[in-house]
């Protein structure tokens, strides 16, 4: 029914507007990678190894992205320390 | 000038071989002489969809394997003066493709006075699809209002401004053209479908060349092996000779982006 669609789906976000919030988030990450310099993988892997000498880390929690802003190019490194196990 | 043109998507089954044919086609039509290469070796279709299947006696991997002489392998088309087809070879493998060998059948084909060489790319991005966009000049990205079409356009389209000739050359970049096909307009305002703006103002952000609606007649064209851009009348085929306009510069507002107008009645009871 139309009419009842009409008036429940006001609140529904509609299928298409999930979509197209989905794919602006997977596609700014898709590119991004894309255009990562080769070596990141490497660097990535050495840092996590320095950091493993006084840190006790996931390397999961380790996030290294090159991202352009205002004209400069920016090497983001985000890391999450365990809590300190006492 | 010949100019090489690429129709990918990534994705397979958008319309890749329909917008092949039916552009090759349309370009012919205005006087162009034409040459439309099917690049699916092992799985080819665009003979098919074109009507000439029965008359295929060589192929482009013997062309490129020096089999057969590019004169022998060229179907001509019956219905348009100046439209040739390559058909792929259905028996070998894709290693059979080299890049040296097509690099060869294109330039044959520019020293022939073809004006246009429209490359149907096979699904994918291994190396049919890599090498049918290598040497092209302008691309065609074919793509459905669909999550996983649009996002697999996208990867084609990191494809093109990296691995094409184009870019390892350091020439001017390949010029990037959208081909948005099976649009429905009626699902598009109730919300169900990525519309026009969503995908090309947010999402890819290439220039839109022509939206094709979601038609019966496009299978019905292929059942008949006709490419549908002949089916007068018909709103694809339409859509399809703004496409072939505006890709040879002319200015043309895009239709079949609306909804036929329902009546209230349907409007508020319909399905």
């Amino acid at each position: 029914m139309a009419l009842l669609d009409y008036l429940l789906g006001q609140r529904k976000q509609k299928s298409a507007t999930v979509a197209k919030e989905r794919l602006q988030i997977l596609l700014a990450h898709e590119r991004s990678e894309r255009k990562a310099p080769t070596y990141l993988p490497a660097m990535r892997e050495e840092i996590l190894q320095v950091i493993a000498k006084y840190v006790e880390i996931d390397a999961e929690n380790l996030q290294i992205s090159i991202d352009e802003a205002n004209g400069v190019e920016v090497l983001e490194l985000n890391l999450v320390l365990p809590d300190e196990k006492r | 000038m010949s100019k090489v043109i690429v129709v990918t998507s990534g994705k397979g089954g958008v319309g890749k071989t329909t917008t092949s044919a039916s552009v090759a086609t349309g370009l012919a039509q205005k006087g162009y002489k034409v040459a439309v290469i099917d690049f699916d070796v092992g799985l080819r279709n665009l003979d098919l969809i074109l009507g000439v299947e029965r008359r295929v006696v060589y192929d482009f991997v013997n062309v490129v394997q020096g089999e057969a002489n590019l004169k022998q392998a060229l179907i001509r088309d019956k219905r348009v003066e100046n439209l040739y087809i390559l058909a792929a070879s259905q028996t070998r493998d894709k290693e059979a493709l080299t890049k040296e060998g097509v690099g060869q059948v294109i330039e044959d084909l520019k020293a022939d006075g073809f004006d246009f060489i429209v490359c149907d790319s096979p699904a994918g991005i291994e190396k049919g699809a890599q090498l049918a966009l290598y040497y092209a000049d302008e691309a065609l990205i074919v793509t459905n209002p669909e999550v996983s079409s649009v996002r697999d356009s996208d990867r084609i389209l990191g494809i093109l401004q990296a691995k094409s000739k184009r870019a390892e050359t350091g020439q001017e970049p390949i010029v990037e053209h959208l081909v948005l096909t099976r649009y429905n307009p009626e699902r598009v305002e109730t919300g169900e479908m990525l519309s026009v703006e969503d995908i090309v103002e947010d999402v890819l952000q290439i220039p839109l060349l022509g939206v094709v609606p979601e038609s019966e007649d496009v299978l019905n064209a292929s059942n008949a092996g006709t490419p549908v851009i002949m089916l007068e009348g018909s709103d694809a085929s339409e859509a399809y000779k703004d496409i072939v306009d505006r890709f040879l510069g002319e200015e043309k507002p895009h239709r079949f982006l609306q909804a036929e107008k329902k009546g209230l009645f349907k409007k508020l009871f319909g399905k």
